[in-house]
């Protein structure tokens, strides 16, 4: 009887420990396509753009960040991004990376 | 699906195991939670979409009147000759078969707070565990006297929807002699699509050059200034289309004769060949209805958190009916980016998870100044946990150094992009 109450106690931590990590991915995962989200009302869905803007799906990590940071600095010239890239942090550059460049190219 | 999705679900089915081999029931794999969308705009449209995308396990239904969506940027085109209605309108028909959204086409009839459900005009109430309002504006055309009527709303058209009346305005400029004046008249800010007007007069005054050069653009403004990227549109006035546009400040319309197309202002009696009256707008009357209205007798006002509203519990308002915060304007491009951080903040509350505590959003705004020259806004805007309320990010605005045809071919890319981000 005790030790099935332990045992149970410790599907209980089991379970907590679990449910806690799955919800720090849940949330992990969730910020990162709403911040990527930013970006498809110009770059389209997922980063597959139709037209002239430029598609950013697929596009290795290191070369988003180093045309954000580009923008941001002002060292390359844009029409709008120039601005856009102002409004983000260097850790926001990362994420947006990694979710584009792990973006399927259309 | 990327491999963290991968690894979240995977994590998930373990998790939903284990609980259920013990009896414990989270309120994650209760009955699926209930979303009810009204309004397929540009907010509600994204919102439904980004909804399904982010927590499949919520039933989402759109309810929208159209059967198709017409897009008002780029329209102000269509009245040079320079773009059709068709290339501007879109089916929702992605919104079901890609992404499970249940499409119901009809009228609410009234929102019920207390029982949480909608009542159509036509189907059965639907039940919500969380409501989206995104409903537009009203035009309120009643506010002019003269335009009470329906020949008169015949004669004096707004186009401020895209639809009929932008085919029906573009007929009346053809119709309209060389040497006739247009004459468009503009409300007090707050008004959905702040260049709009401006934008249209450019497009305007363009098919006058080509076409009819004796003929006049009058800008009657109920603003004491151009209320978006003052400095390029004036330099367009005077640079191309000197002779053609004429601005005048802190010109209130008090009334219209549409007999004989005059516009009333406080000190002068306007006659025009075509007048066209943008009306005084409000956030659109099912939110008056439900008590959503806080601000001003007219707008919604929210938690740019999650876009509840601040006045109804679990009802979320987006758009061009929200209390804006300063600098956000009413556009197509913000309603957008309101349905996604309502999305995912709804996708959050319903797993019983907080919301994004520092939601970011941004806007991107292009005008046509001619047939093919284009400027632009943007701006990147935050949350301000201290001030409650979304800011300017630090440098994050700006506007074009001057027209181009590049930007030209990026607005024609925006607005396919962004079509296809809210119904493709």
């Amino acid at each position: 009887m005790r030790q099935a109450s332990i045992r149970g106690a410790g599907v209980c931590v089991l379970l907590s420990a679990l449910i806690l990590s799955v919800s720090t991915a849940f949330a992990e995962d969730l910020a990162a396509r709403s911040l990527a989200a930013n970006c498809t009302s110009c770059h389209g869905p997922n980063g597959n753009s139709l037209g002239a803007i430029p598609s950013i799906a697929g596009l290795d990590k290191a070369t988003i960040v180093a045309a954000l940071q580009a923008f941001k600095d002002g060292t390359r010239q844009a029409t709008v991004m120039q601005q856009h890239a102002k409004g983000y942090t260097e850790q926001e550059f990362a994420v947006l990376a990694d979710f584009f460049s792990g973006q399927k190219r259309q | 699906m990327s491999l963290r999705r991968r690894e979240f679900l995977k994590r998930l089915s373990i998790v939903a195991a284990g609980a259920s081999a013990v009896g414990v029931r989270s309120r994650a794999f209760a009955a699926a939670p209930r979303v009810v969308v009204i309004g397929g705009g540009f907010g509600g449209a994204t919102a439904a979409k980004y909804l399904r995308l982010w927590a499949p396990d919520v039933q989402v239904t759109l309810v929208e009147r159209n059967r198709e969506f017409i897009s008002c940027p780029l329209s102000n085109r269509v009245l040079a000759g320079q773009a059709e209605l068709i290339d501007l309108t879109r089916g929702y028909g992605a919104l079901p078969g890609k992404y499970g959204v249940r499409m119901v086409y009809d009228e609410v009839v009234a929102i019920d707070p207390e029982k949480q459900r909608v009542e159509l005009d036509g189907d059965d109430p639907l039940p919500y565990d969380r409501l989206i309002v995104s409903p537009g504006v009203d035009l309120l055309l009643d506010e002019i006297p003269g335009l009470r009527d329906a020949a008169a709303r015949q004669r004096v058209l707004h186009a401020w929807k895209a639809g009929p009346q932008t085919i029906a305005l573009k007929r009346q400029l053809e119709d309209m002699p060389d040497g006739g004046v247009y004459a468009i008249t503009i409300p007090k800010i707050p008004y959905r699509c702040p260049p709009g007007p401006y934008e249209r007069a450019c497009q305007v005054a363009w098919y006058f050059k080509q076409y009819k050069p004796k003929s006049k653009v009058l800008i009657l403004d109920a603003n004491d200034k151009v209320q978006s990227k003052e400095a390029l549109f004036t330099q367009v006035w005077s640079d191309w289309y000197a002779g053609i546009v004429e601005y005048r400040p802190n010109s209130t319309l008090l009334d219209v004769d549409a007999k004989t197309l005059t516009a009333k202002l406080e000190f002068e009696d306007v006659k025009a060949g075509v007048l066209n009256v943008i009306p005084p707008q409000r956030a659109a009357k099912i939110a008056a209805d439900t008590g959503l209205i806080t601000a001003n007798n007219k707008w919604a006002g929210v938690d740019f958190l999650t876009y509840e509203s601040v006045a109804r519990k679990n009802i979320h308002v987006l758009g061009d009916a929200i209390l804006a915060a300063p600098l956000m304007p009413k556009s197509g491009h913000m309603a957008n980016q309101h349905g996604k951080v309502a999305a995912a903040a709804i996708a959050a509350l319903l797993q019983g998870q907080a919301p994004n505590p520092s939601p970011v959003i941004n806007n991107t705004c292009y005008s046509f100044v001619s047939d093919k020259q284009v400027i632009h806004v943007a701006s990147v805007h935050r949350y301000d946990v201290e001030k409650k309320t979304m800011v300017v990010a630090q440098g994050a605005s700006g506007l074009s150094a001057a027209p181009s045809e590049l930007e030209g071919t990026y607005a024609e890319s925006w607005s396919r992009n962004i079509l296809a981000d809210m119904l493709g």
